[in-house]
């Protein structure tokens, strides 16, 4: 039996003017994911998470987050945080004061926000205005305020934007914390490496199609892993590609370095190779492609 | 709606944007009241666009609320001001999506938003009031106009009728306002539309056209302020005035249910 699912989106679309923001998106995130949203600026991440929190109306398709459809937003809003394209709110009110707003108006209790506070670091800033928040500072409010609701699925449009390394870190740990309780966390990115360390799902976007779904490993499983062998003399280069060849794999010459397509068991066949054709290796290392790296490849940039 | 209400509240008691209200409102009352009082014996008259108004007008049990409600049009323009910007800010701050997922139902949200500015214009109303009053009685000193009648249970009807027609006036002006504020989605576009054309476009014109001021909303709640004047009469410029905010407030509401909130 299937898990349940937390997003599914069918035959989803939108249309500005003559171009297509989302064509035909079809996707499933299940339930207590950590589900990575990827693809460059302008793929329709962002237009696709508004269809899904009711703010903007689809031009065709539909979809069901937390087992309703998105077009009765109000039964599943209560249960969902967000953060939409960056944190917004208002200026001349203090960050305790910006919760309350939204606390008072979904009707959630006020007496959460100085712990949110604190959860995201913000327990002494609390009091100051929103205006004079650095930009880590107002991500760090955003993503408190998308907590407000002690959610089922919190979604969250490039939450690490502005963070330092030391508050990327700090969500990744939060965000994996939050799915282990069982909060399913739809985040999108356009910083592959980052989504690649934390999402058991992917959904990629391009161009405003969808070009994968499923589970990151199943995607990563499909690239062939690539060993990289540096001789120690570079006049070498050229020979050692030729054995690999030989040997039935593909190899090219990149940055003084051959690289091989194969799995790591290749690498004493290579090294014994090398060796025997008189050419010493300065390193071999086994390298497994990364999430950046298949996206590349997938959309042939 | 209720939430909602709250929330706003939450906003619209911010101290920066209370004092600098409550500052404009003393400050137009003010203006008026001074104007009234201490011009009682200019020539150029001491009313709007001229009207004379004399002690023995001045004396009458009406005298004590005449500057208050004499005000009206610059406090509706006060409440024209924050109306519109506590909606369209919503907009350029982008913080309507944060709104929007809270609360889904764009109905309530903007019930409770009219809810909260209408309970903020009781607060501008009642301080408009109280300076005006205040103000009357110390300029009425100041130039020895008789202020026996202000103590009589006649004057406190006159008070009561006029804070009840300010209010009136004030709530329209601030309706036109949220309506400018979801129309053009900027508080510097929908304050300096809704300002040239009440003070400029309506005021230049009715100032030169006869009889225009019948077709005029912000002519018309001027004249609900002061409880009607010999040429309109006090319910047509109330029915009339509203109409037309109800009319354009039922408009924006219907495209701010219905429009994608893509900022």
């Amino acid at each position: 039996m299937s898990s349940p699912l937390a997003l599914d989106v069918a035959d989803l679309s939108k249309k500005y003017g003559d171009r297509m923001a989302l064509s035909h998106a079809n996707f499933e995130v299940p339930m207590g994911s950590i589900c990575g949203f990827v693809g460059p600026n302008g793929s329709g991440k962002t237009t696709t998470i508004r269809m899904l929190l009711g703010l903007i109306t689809p031009t065709t398709g539909g979809g069901h987050v937390l087992g309703e459809s998105i077009t009765e937003p109000e039964k599943y809003l209560p249960r969902v945080g967000a953060m939409i394209e960056g944190p917004a709110f208002y200026p001349a009110l203090t960050g305790f004061q910006n919760l309350n707003v939204l606390a008072k108006i979904g009707g959630f209790s006020t007496d959460a926000i100085a712990g949110l506070l604190d959860l995201v670091g913000l327990g002494d800033r609390g009091d100051s205005k929103y205006k004079t928040y650095s930009l880590g500072m107002k991500q760090r409010l955003g993503i408190a305020a998308a907590l407000l609701p002690n959610p089922k699925l919190l979604v969250l449009d490039e939450p690490t934007n502005g963070l330092d390394p030391a508050g990327i870190h700090e969500i990744r740990t939060l965000l994996r914390k939050l799915a282990d309780s069982g909060t399913t966390v739809f985040v999108s990115s356009h910083l592959l490496s980052e989504i690649e360390m934390i999402s058991d799902h992917l959904v990629m976007l391009r161009l405003g199609k969808v070009i994968f779904s499923g589970k990151t490993s199943d995607l990563l499983a499909k690239q062939q892993p690539v060993i990289v062998a540096k001789p120690e003399k570079l006049n070498d280069l050229d020979k050692l590609a030729q054995i690999a060849i030989s040997a039935g794999h593909e190899a090219k010459v990149l940055d003084n370095a051959v690289h091989v397509t194969g799995t790591s068991d290749f690498s004493a066949k290579l090294n014994k190779a090398a060796f025997e054709a008189g050419i010493v290796l300065e390193s071999l290392t086994p390298v497994k492609a990364s999430l950046e790296e298949t996206f590349f490849e997938m959309t042939g940039e | 709606m209720w939430n909602v209400l709250r929330a706003e509240l939450t906003k619209l008691r911010r101290p920066s944007l209370s004092a600098s209200t409550l500052l404009a409102v003393t400050f137009v009352t003010s203006l008026i009241t001074s104007v009234l009082f201490l011009l009682v014996d200019s020539p150029q008259g001491n009313g709007e666009r001229g009207i004379r108004i004399g002690r023995d007008v001045l004396s009458l049990p009406t005298g004590v609320s005449l500057s208050f409600s004499n005000s009206a049009g610059l406090l509706g323009v006060v409440a024209l001001c924050v109306f519109a910007a506590q909606t369209a800010q919503e907009y350029t701050y982008g913080t309507l999506r944060n709104l929007l997922v809270r609360q889904p139902s764009r109905m309530k949200i903007l019930i409770g938003k009219l809810g909260a500015m209408k309970l903020f214009a009781i607060v501008i109303v009642t301080f408009s009031a109280i300076v005006g009053i205040a103000l009357s009685y110390l300029l009425a000193g100041v130039k020895n106009i008789s202020t026996a009648a202000w103590a009589t249970s006649d004057a406190k009807m006159a008070v009561l009728h006029g804070f009840i027609n300010v209010l009136i006036a004030t709530i329209g002006y601030g309706i036109f306002g949220m309506i400018l504020g979801l129309l053009f989605r900027s508080p510097i576009s929908a304050i300096s539309i809704g300002v040239i054309w009440n003070l400029i476009f309506e005021g230049l014109l009715s100032a030169f056209v006869k009889n225009i001021d019948r077709y005029f909303p912000g002519q018309l709640l001027s004249t609900v302020a002061i409880g009607g004047t010999d040429r309109i009469s006090y319910k047509y410029a109330l029915f009339t005035s509203y109409a037309f905010l109800l009319g354009g407030l039922a408009i924006v509401a219907f495209l701010f249910k219905k429009r994608d909130v893509a900022n």
